[in-house]
């Protein structure tokens, strides 16, 4: 039996470890017998699969009722029930199919125009996919030693006004000027996110305070740059800075797709180095488990938060670099694209583990470039996929909202996400 | 009133923490339930309680069957629990905790004077001794403790549960108690006494019950001797007095002198301690509980920063030291609270056995750890300490407390030490593991090793230590040799002055 050090480095697939009493050696069941078994004590990721399934229930509700043929049949649902119930089956197939059109692949352009945009709705939802990744990296991080980051709007935005700022003021031979300007971002959101493990190590300052504070700041100050000549486009009479050079933009993989989405993945596999691998990232999760015994055992609680906040704030700061470089290649006050809350979403989804990170932020990927797609092929308001999102996320933080839904044999304990969800005296 | 459980059982999962168990209580008895931590005593009383249902089996009350759905059922029916953590509100008086959740009113005012004038009756009546007016948190802990007692009296309580009650008392303390325990009897109430401890369980009971691995194991008469009890309790013969040459002292390891703590508030905790350890003895701290050993401990290994005085091992002064850099000294560390200070509950077993060494060679190399050598640490541990579940990849926190212990001890045992820092070693531990670890402390000491031993436990500080310090009140009340008799420790314990009513506040 191997020891495992570290729930992530098996991924969100595997069964809680935490669950695992019965791990004295025995005979590998079959496949069919753990997946019953999976179902029945409800492991992990079979309430986060269950979550996805209700929201998806709960989002064709309210895609019904949005629907105006459907409401209109309902008005006379128990004469001819089977009105409204077809007239909500086509609202509900047409939006959920757009969704997919949108975020996976369209089978419209197969028959179209020579199959090129056939990867178009993939690279829609990778690019969207990256920052949301880099976001949830830095919670989750922060997450795993005890620190609960708000702040990742605020980092990503300081991230983007220096990334931005190195962009299109420095003018650096192609090559050194990406990797300077990305540099910048990193610099930048550590910056920010490292003040805030400085204000707890040095005052106890609670970190959730300190950093909604601090997102306001950030904002309000990208706000001051975008009016301040040096900063502000030059003759333009808009907030907003000039734009990339195009030596310091992220090159492109693939048409749209830039290479955002291959930073986020470096940066996952160095989270999971450093989560499961690493003496830091023991130190950095004993103070998260247990400040008091790590303290005890001759850690240094006060400079691992300092530590934690400046990795967490740097991984935010490229969440900024993916949207400046790669995305928009300009700096504007909306910069942030809601990432910077949506980071905490993804974290909450991906239980706080690098690998399950990925796989939340591919998906909440998926629904930001579905959503466009809904709103442009029906008429389904693309607020209902919005809403999908958070009310996925509470089913996850509420286990035993789906245990008692399937009627899963739930063994109590708090999952990450419980704990996180409670992590406000963190 | 007459309880009797019959054939009750208990599953948790595949664990059955109660198998069959009958358990008879006569009217106006002390029933000792006798088993070792884990055994299912709490379980039990927690079904006669109401917090669980029992799978099988009935609870009969003066020979008629009864189902208690909650403790208000329990209650309802006579039955009075006090926990081993008291339930009493600090800031609140005597009268107001025990009025609290039965409060009574006139006209939408509290009816205070009736409440108090009720529990002045009762205190009488059992010989309870408690000021009504006083504030809980003014109170010793013993006299807090009757205020629980009293809380269950006051709601008709019958049958009262007692709940490893004397683990926070003091010896005069316990014989206190065990005062009013024969009077309660003497006035028809009947009392279960659930305790580890073979000494009082034999001075108090009328009757003993011993459980093992939730079965009962057997009755005994409070006649037989403790290590037949010993042995009826943990299933084998056990050793209870702890074998151990004379002490061969060398070098002084650890010298502290005018040691001073002061909390953020300005109350000293620690006043002026000064004291010497050599290499290859046991220095024993006793006292009661909150005396200033916890501060005293934490400022030895740099958890505490002390407000003045010198502290040095092996000739280093090391009072502004970092705790790293202490345990890099060769200091090894046993806190008494070991799932809060000793242990990552949610980290395995082999995590944890690299708590303090995880950077270092040879479980890390430039940065990474090494699972490999980990791995192979943990099940050497494991095995040499006998951990069980032998499962090195299970969370810490899943483990009985004397397995929980062992680890710790193993994790710090694992290096090579000049000193060795124990509190409260055997706190909550069954006698089994306490012989365990009382041995391996000899050992460690025969190596040549200097100890500090930290306990509130008489017996355990008199069969190890080969000298014994007192504190009361942040000072060394006295320094004893081994042979002290227990009646000395005691008495030096309570402040010799037996003067135990003030509220504590250190000497400021």
């Amino acid at each position: 039996m191997s020891i495992s050090l570290g729930k992530d480095d098996k991924g969100a697939a595997e069964p809680d470890r935490a669950n695992g009493d019965e791990q004295l050696p025995q005979r590998r069941p079959g496949v069919g017998r753990r997946m019953v078994d999976a179902y029945l004590y409800g492991q992990t990721w079979v309430v986060t699969l269950l979550a996805f399934v209700c929201a998806l229930v709960f989002g064709a509700i309210l895609i019904a009722i949005a629907d105006a043929p459907t409401r209109a049949a309902s008005h006379y649902f128990f004469q001819h029930p089977t009105d409204t119930l077809s007239a909500a089956w086509k609202a509900i197939a047409a939006a959920y199919s757009a969704l997919f059109r949108g975020a996976i692949f369209n089978t419209n352009s197969l028959y179209s125009n020579g199959g090129v945009p056939i990867f178009l709705p993939i690279s829609d939802t990778l690019v969207n996919a990256a920052p949301l990744i880099l976001g949830g990296l830095a919670v989750s991080v922060a997450f795993r030693a005890g620190l609960f980051n708000i702040g990742v709007q605020g980092q990503l935005i300081m991230g983007a006004i220096a990334a931005g700022y190195v962009g299109f003021a420095w003018h650096l031979p192609i090559g050194v000027h990406v990797i300077v300007a990305l540099l910048a971002g990193i610099v930048g959101g550590a910056f920010w996110g490292g003040l805030v493990g400085w204000l707890k190590a040095r005052t106890g300052a609670h970190e959730v305070i300190t950093t909604i504070m601090l997102n306001y700041v950030a904002y309000y100050f990208l706000g001051y740059l975008l009016g301040v000549s040096g900063y502000q486009a030059p003759h333009s009479t808009q907030a907003t800075s000039s734009f990339i050079d195009s030596s310091a933009q992220l090159p492109n993989l693939f048409q749209d797709l830039h290479s955002g989405i291959i930073v986020a993945l470096l940066a996952a596999a160095g989270c999971w180095w450093l989560l499961s691998r690493s003496t830091l990232g023991f130190t950095l999760k004993a103070v998260g488990a247990n400040a008091f015994a790590a303290r005890t055992a001759g850690m240094k609680i006060e400079r691992s938060y300092l530590t934690v906040m400046l990795i967490s704030g740097a991984l935010a700061g490229l969440v900024g670099v993916s949207q400046v470089l790669g995305t928009r290649h300009v700096v504007t006050q909306d910069v942030d694209g809601g990432f910077g809350f949506d980071a905490i979403t993804v974290a909450l989804l991906g239980r706080g583990t690098p690998v399950g990170t990925v796989l939340a932020g591919l998906l909440f990927g998926a629904f930001r470039a579905g959503g466009l797609a809904i709103s442009s092929y029906t008429t389904t308001p693309p607020d209902v996929v919005s809403v999908i999102e958070p009310v996925m996320v509470l089913f996850i933080a509420a286990p035993a909202l789906v245990r008692g839904i399937f009627r899963l044999k739930g063994r109590g304990g708090g999952s990450t996400v419980g704990q996180l969800a409670k992590g406000w005296n963190g | 009133m007459k309880l009797e459980l019959r054939g009750i059982t208990k599953r948790f999962g595949p664990l059955t923490a109660n198998d069959a168990v009958d358990l008879v209580v006569e009217p106006g008895e002390i029933h000792a339930l006798l088993g070792e931590n884990g055994a299912g005593k709490s379980t039990l009383m927690n079904v006669l309680y109401g917090l669980y249902e029992p799978d099988e089996g009935e609870i009969v009350v003066d020979d008629a069957p009864v189902r208690f759905r909650g403790p208000g059922d329990a209650m309802a029916a006579g039955i009075g629990m006090v926990h081993q953590h008291f339930m009493l509100i600090p800031v609140f008086t005597v009268t107001e905790n025990v009025m609290l959740g039965h409060e009574r009113s006139r006209l939408g005012f509290l009816a205070r004077r009736r409440a108090r004038r009720e529990v002045a009756e009762v205190s009488r009546r059992y010989g309870l001794d408690v000021p009504p007016d006083a504030l809980v948190a003014d109170l010793p802990v013993g006299v807090q403790q009757r205020v629980e007692i009293l809380k269950a009296l006051t709601r008709d309580a019958k049958l009262l549960v007692l709940d490893e009650p004397t683990a926070v008392l003091t010896p005069r303390e316990t014989e206190d108690l065990i005062t009013v325990m024969k009077s309660l009897r003497d006035a028809g109430t009947s009392i279960v006494f659930i305790s580890h401890k073979l000494n009082e369980v034999r001075a108090v009971a009328d009757r003993i019950t011993v459980i093992r691995r939730g079965k009962v194991v057997g009755t005994a008469e409070p006649t037989a001797s403790a290590s037949e009890l010993a042995a009826m309790m943990v299933g084998r013969p056990v050793q209870l007095v702890i074998d151990k040459e004379a002490a061969k002292p060398g070098d002084p390891v650890l010298e502290v002198e005018g040691l001073r703590v002061v909390d953020t508030y300005g109350v000293v905790l620690v006043d002026d301690v000064s004291f010497t350890v050599r290499g290859g003895e046991i220095y024993a701290i006793a006292g009661v509980q909150g005396n200033g050993q916890t501060e005293l401990t934490e400022s030895l290994v740099g958890l505490e920063t002390p407000a003045a005085g010198t502290i040095r091992i092996s000739g280093r002064a090391v009072t502004t030291m970092s705790t790293d850099e202490i345990l890099e000294l060769g200091v090894g560390y046993v806190p008494e609270d070991r799932l809060h200070d000793g242990l990552i509950g949610s980290f395995s077993v082999a995590q944890n056995l690299v708590l303090d060494m995880h950077d270092k060679a040879p479980f890390a190399t430039r940065g990474t750890l090494a699972l490999g050598a980990i791995e192979r640490n943990a099940q050497q541990r494991v095995q040499e300490f006998d951990v069980r579940p032998p499962v090195v990849a299970a969370p810490a926190g899943t483990l009985s407390g004397g397995n929980q212990q062992k680890v710790v001890l193993a994790r710090e045992l694992s290096r090579p030490l000049k000193l060795l820092i124990v509190a409260q070693p055997t706190r909550g531990l069954d006698v089994g593991s306490m012989e365990f670890v009382h041995r391996r402390i000899v050992a460690e000491r025969d190596k040549g090793t200097a100890v500090v031993l930290v306990s509130t436990e008489l017996d355990e500080v008199l069969g190890l230590a080969d000298r014994i310090a007192v504190m009361y009140r942040g000072r060394i009340a006295g320094e004893v040799g081994a042979d002290a008799g227990a009646e000395e420790l005691g008495l030096l314990m309570a402040g010799a002055t037996d003067d135990r009513t003030e509220p504590q506040g250190g000497a400021a």
